[in-house]
């Protein structure tokens, strides 16, 4: 079942600068996507617009129905409620808890306090640091962070997973422990899309890579099909 | 059942907020206390000069006097008369005998020669004193009374007391003014101090965004904080205002310089000034809150 159609999308900034060119996508349910191409190819650009925080100049967005890109600013909370998204710098509160900025996803929702509490630890657990859940984010590793703001992402039990860099700022060990986080979400059935700089770890993970290139899909590999060659120049 | 848990939700969190941004709600709770500070003085003075010029505006009497040879019949026809008029607040009589005994119990002298004096051939006038509703139109009253029959003078300190009240009314006009423009300014700075506030919480609005918070959702807490900050503010100016009106009412006896400059009794003066500068408080920082978390939501 297709999650993402993206048709004809094409993105220009207020100061000129083209940064998607007619760029028609679809992504299925439960697919692992990575998407990959060297600075400024337009792959920020690319997922910025699929979690409405860049409103396409043309063309169509649909995510599970929804029209993102006819999405009015009051109205971008029902996406974010559906969706989860994970950033290179964690965007965690550091004045919060890690239970607490894990809770804070469910807490705008209005749940009882007990089904948040139940939830959280559940999550938390997942992401292995239950023991953790009354630290602040500053008394943590960067990989364990990391997965507090996956934990967060994931919490609401969203359809898709999006994730800008998450490994960006974290040694390569950590790195592939986020990966397995990530894959293991994935296997429970959220629709996973990643963009990255880290050839190896898209080289281990064997997944879908969309590889953009000036703003357009220079190739779509499937699904293990994917090798180095063909992009020397990042 | 949702909606009171995501309110009770949004008053722990502006409580919390309020301490764990402790300096910044620090900085904004004492712009909001020096400020009401200000407005408090400002409040208690306006109050203070317009109560003094309604004082003042009310001790002003027409005194009627009547002819010399007037008898009871037309002295009673004169008061009807004078109570049909519009802008009379009371009219009450004087003889010339109370006022003769008056003015024999206030010197020696005018005893002396008062005294031989009897009603006939006594050269004071029955007088009727007037008060009125609107000094403003004291003039023309003045004017009406004169023209019934039997009254033969009319004084009521002709132009001193229309310059008395043309100053009043300036003062009046300057001191709401202040108090008004200061109260803006209040708002004005309140507004960007909590502004200051928040820019270094954009972060925390970007989150509140990102995990789906709506709009409402976001601006709610932020609101509260304001308000809590306004209270808090209020606080100060609220103690200084109750404490310090009575000390300095009790210390001066109740009076400025002179019995003629009456201050307003304490009570209940000082509580509904209080219960302005709370409401200015939690209003302002409302306000102040709200329009700088607005800035953040428009992506």
């Amino acid at each position: 079942m297709e999650l993402i159609r993206m048709q004809n999308v094409k993105k220009q900034y207020k100061t000129g600068v083209t940064a998607i060119y007619d760029l028609s996508l679809s992504i299925q349910k439960g697919e692992f996507v990575f998407v990959i191409g060297s600075t400024g190819c337009g792959k920020s650009t690319l997922i910025k617009m699929l979690y409405r925080e860049e409103k396409p100049t043309s063309g169509k967005i649909l995510i599970g129905g929804l029209n993102v890109g006819k999405l009015k600013n009051s109205k971008v909370y029902k996406l974010r409620r559906k969706i989860g998204v994970v950033f290179q710098d964690f965007k965690l509160l550091n004045r919060s808890t890690v239970y607490e900025n894990v809770a804070f996803a469910l807490e705008i929702f209005g749940l009882p306090k007990e089904e948040i509490h139940t939830k959280v630890l559940k999550v938390l657990d997942l992401v292995g640091l239950k023991h953790k859940s009354k630290n602040y984010p500053n008394e943590l590793s960067g990989g364990e962070q990391q997965r507090v703001a996956i934990a967060r992402s994931i919490v609401n039990g969203p359809k898709l997973l999006i994730c800008d860099e998450p490994t960006g700022n974290l040694d390569e060990n950590t790195s592939m422990e986020i990966m397995d986080v990530l894959d293991q979400i994935n296997k429970m059935g959220t629709t996973v899309i990643m963009v990255t700089h880290d050839i190896e770890i898209v080289k281990r993970m064997k997944k879908r890579v969309i590889l953009l290139d000036s703003g357009r899909i220079l190739k779509d590999y499937e699904e293990g099909t994917y090798t180095h060659e063909g992009i020397k120049d990042f | 059942m949702k909606a009171l848990r995501i309110f009770s939700r949004n008053i722990r969190d502006s409580f919390k907020s309020v301490f764990r941004n402790f300096s910044l709600s620090l900085a904004s709770i004492s712009c909001i206390t020096i400020t009401l500070v200000v407005v408090a003085i400002s409040i208690i003075l306006t109050y203070n000069v317009n109560n003094f010029a309604t004082l003042v505006e009310k001790d002003v009497t027409i005194v009627a006097f009547l002819d010399v040879d007037i008898d009871n019949e037309g002295r009673q026809s004169v008061s009807s008369d004078i109570r049909k008029l519009d802008n009379i607040e009371s009219v009450t009589f004087q003889s010339k005998v109370d006022i003769a005994e008056e003015m024999m119990e206030s010197s020696e002298v005018f005893k002396n020669i008062m005294q031989n004096w009897d009603e006939s051939s006594s050269p004071i006038q029955d007088t009727y004193l007037v008060k009125v509703k609107d000094i403003n139109d004291i003039g023309k009253t003045a004017n009406e009374i004169k023209k019934i029959d039997g009254v033969s003078v009319i004084k009521y300190g002709e132009g001193m007391i229309e310059q008395l009240v043309s100053i009043f009314d300036i003062v009046r006009k300057i001191s709401i003014g202040v108090v008004v423009a200061l109260i803006l300014v209040t708002a004005f700075l309140i507004t960007n101090t909590i502004k200051i506030t928040i820019f270094s919480r954009r972060r925390e609005i970007d989150i509140m965004r990102l995990v789906g918070a709506s709009n409402t959702n976001i601006k709610i807490p932020f609101i509260l904080e304001g308000l809590f900050l306004g209270a808090l503010g209020s606080a100060i100016p609220i103690i200084a205002t109750v404490y310090g009106y009575v000390a300095v009412y009790n210390n001066v006896g109740g009076q400025l310089f002179s019995p003629f400059i009456k201050l307003i009794q304490p009570e209940p003066f000082v509580y509904v000034t209080s219960l302005i500068l709370l409401a200015i408080g939690i209003l302002v920082g409302m306000i102040g809150s709200w329009r700088a978390v607005r800035k953040y939501l428009k992506i």
